[in-house]
């Protein structure tokens, strides 16, 4: 087994474009679960309608770029208020069940016959990003350290993905520790005395959810940017709940939570996968027992064992406090 | 909030006659083919019978929420298990061969010890440590995850259909027609949902169901031992959901993610009917399954369930009780 290559395959998806791309849309699902106790199971439905807004606009529509970034955005606002306007009177339970129905309708919208003349249907839409990488300012190559090396068109995502964690990072911390955000996380902690001091729940609550719902839908842009493509089917449910796995390791409630998950998550995930596929092929572990092309799977199927460890035995994750996170059902 | 009541016999309205007279308009273009009226027909079976599949599994979320008001992410997983434990034992070459109604019954069994095994295992710990209910959902998250990869490593990725009941002539009712099998199927389904609600309202256990639903600090003090109301809500909602997934791989075909498929349709089911009401999850269902079948009569087939789903959306929007749901302050 060659160990190097297994750390370096790990160290490179901890830190690369794919780990800042969830992190920054874990920031979203963040600010609505960490800190307003909002359950929203489909801010992958975030994601889609960020992607697909400037992939249509710019692939579909042959329209710019700067307007397909704003259209995506417009799009997020939109399903916010869609879904906020009708669930967020009532118990969070109602908001859990209707964002994933509304992700998994979205996705099943866009990859519909009927919608296929604007999103490509099930075969997506490509290559409309290339205004995005005529920005790059790195002569192409492969750059880094030892084996961590990427191709300047990596380095250029991932610059861009991380500057866009720092300033949405940096942009949460000072609301939270606004006015602002005491009443978002005093709405998490106890609503009905929240109300009584005469706030409006039910605005804040939807501030909360557009903010975090832009935040995923730029998290699309950059995702849909990096491989240059959508496609309806890597928009299933599954990313959300992904989402939820790095943002309880990491810490919810806690601005660099997500940060810390993401990159973690990814390393773990890259290194099980890695590891896994050397044992296979040097016959550590039977390929009658997992074959090759199941190692996909078994990773996930730890990566939900993991979840239920976690939140059984360290809900606030790595970062965040414990009092803060036994939260119930409101 | 009067013109409320008035939204949901316009939204209705709408659903039927717009898509009609496009249809109607359509219809000079496409020659021949069965009627209007026969392929309505038609969808009304399909929809039924797709609606009481949903509602056997269905009713098992429901009454959990009722019971411990947790949502289980991992229905689904449960469905897509009893379905593929029942291909296993029919069909599959390392397993015993064994026809489908043994093999059928012996899924519904091994539903009923996972879900018992999860609420053992798992909820039970976490009850007693004092997890928030947020968490615990996350938790179901997880379990989903944990099982749909294990059936998807077990079982792969090729859709299958069972060995008996495969291929079947219809039987004509007038202008539609239904195959015995999915005619036996519908009946069963019916003669479970009639079970089981006999079973709520006839039986001591029932009636302790009922009761931990209401009120669960009432029903503790008045000595009911609530945590084997939930015992046996677990066990009855895996069974009934594995039973669920044997319909569904019978009538369409088994997947290894058939299950969260259904899971969406079970939820809309679920919140249609009145969060926590099992008699409500029926109806609801039944809603959703005749729904999602009636609009392939206007819309593109692929687009069936996103249909069901907005059904949802929009009873949130006017009635968030739902049909049979108390009329409570939900929020």
């Amino acid at each position: 087994m060659d160990f190097s290559a297994i750390v370096s395959d790990a160290l490179r998806s901890g830190i690369g474009p794919i780990a800042a791309i969830y992190a920054l849309a874990a920031m979203g699902l963040n600010l609505h679960f960490g800190y307003t106790g909002l359950l929203n199971f489909g801010q992958v439905g975030f994601m889609l309608v960020g992607g697909y807004g400037l992939a249509i606009t710019v692939a579909t529509y042959n329209g710019p770029m700067w307007l397909g970034v704003l259209g995506g955005i417009a799009c997020a606002i939109v399903l916010a208020l869609l879904l906020g306007l009708p669930t967020l009177r009532l118990r969070a339970d109602y908001l859990a069940i209707t964002t994933i129905a509304a992700g998994e309708t979205l996705r099943l919208f866009y990859r519909s016959s009927w919608a296929e003349p604007v999103t490509g249907g099930v075969f997506g839409l490509q290559r409309f990003a290339n205004d995005f990488y005529a920005l790059n300012p790195i002569e192409p190559g492969t750059y880094g350290p030892w084996l961590v090396r990427f191709s300047s068109r990596d380095l250029w995502v991932m610059i861009v993905a991380w500057a866009l964690v720092l300033v949405v990072g940096l942009l949460l911390a000072l609301l939270i520790h606004s006015p602002w955000g005491r009443v978002i996380r005093s709405i998490r902690e106890d609503e009905v005395a929240a109300r009584s001091l005469g706030k409006n729940v039910y605005a804040y609550k939807m501030q909360s959810l557009v903010l975090g719902g832009v935040i995923g839908a730029v998290a699309g842009m950059m995702q849909a940017i990096q491989v240059q493509s959508v496609n309806p089917d890597n928009y299933d449910p599954g990313v959300t709940f992904f989402l939820y796995t790095l943002l309880v390791l990491g810490g919810a409630g806690r601005i660099l939570g997500p940060v810390v998950g993401s990159i973690l998550f990814w390393f773990v995930l890259s290194f099980l996968d890695s590891a896994l596929r050397q044992a296979i092929s040097a016959e550590y572990i039977s390929p009658d027992l997992i074959s090759t092309s199941e190692v996909g799977a078994v990773r996930f199927a730890l990566v939900g064992i993991a979840l239920i460890l976690l939140v059984a035995f360290r809900p606030q994750g790595i970062l965040g406090s414990r009092k803060e996170m036994l939260l119930s059902g409101r | 909030m009067r013109y409320q009541r008035m939204l949901v016999p316009a939204l209705a309205l709408l659903f039927v006659l717009v898509p009609a007279i496009s249809a109607r308009a359509r219809g000079e273009a496409v020659p021949r083919g069965p009627t209007f009226g026969a392929r309505a027909l038609q969808a009304l079976i399909d929809g039924i019978q797709f609606g009481v599949i949903i509602a056997i599994t269905s009713v098992g979320l429901s009454l959990i929420f009722g019971t411990i008001h947790l949502i289980n992410f991992a229905h689904g997983e449960f469905v897509t298990m009893g379905a593929t434990f029942a291909f296993f034992l029919n069909v599959s070459a390392a397993g015993p061969g064994w026809h489908l109604i043994p093999a059928a019954l012996a899924a519904v069994v091994f539903g009923a010890l996972l879900g018992g095994a999860v609420d053992r295992g798992i909820w039970r710990p976490l009850r007693a440590r004092g997890t928030g209910l947020i968490n615990m959902f996350i938790v179901t998250i997880g379990l989903s995850l944990v099982l749909r990869h294990v059936v998807l490593v077990l079982y792969g990725t090729r859709p299958a259909s069972y060995a008996q009941y495969d291929i079947q002539s219809t039987i004509d009712l007038g202008p539609a027609g239904i195959t015995p099998r999915d005619l036996t199927v519908t009946l069963l389904a019916v003669l479970v949902l009639l079970g089981i609600a006999a079973l709520l309202q006839k039986t001591r256990i029932g009636t302790a169901v009922r009761a931990v639903s209401a009120n669960r600090d009432l029903a503790e003090a008045s000595g009911i031992d609530v945590q084997r109301v939930v015992l046996f809500v677990w066990m009855l909602a895996g069974g009934l959901a594995a039973l669920g997934g044997v319909f569904f791989g019978l009538v369409e075909i088994v997947t290894w993610d058939m299950g969260f498929k259904l899971l969406l349709l079970m939820f809309a089911g679920v919140i249609l009917g009145g969060l926590g009401s099992a008699y409500g999850a029926m109806v609801g269902s039944l809603v959703i399954g005749v729904v999602a079948q009636m609009s392939t009569l206007w819309f593109p087939v692929d687009l069936q369930y996103a249909w069901a789903l907005l059904v949802l959306i929009l009873v949130l929007l006017v009635r968030p009780q739902g049909i049979l749901g108390r009329a409570e302050r939900v929020g």
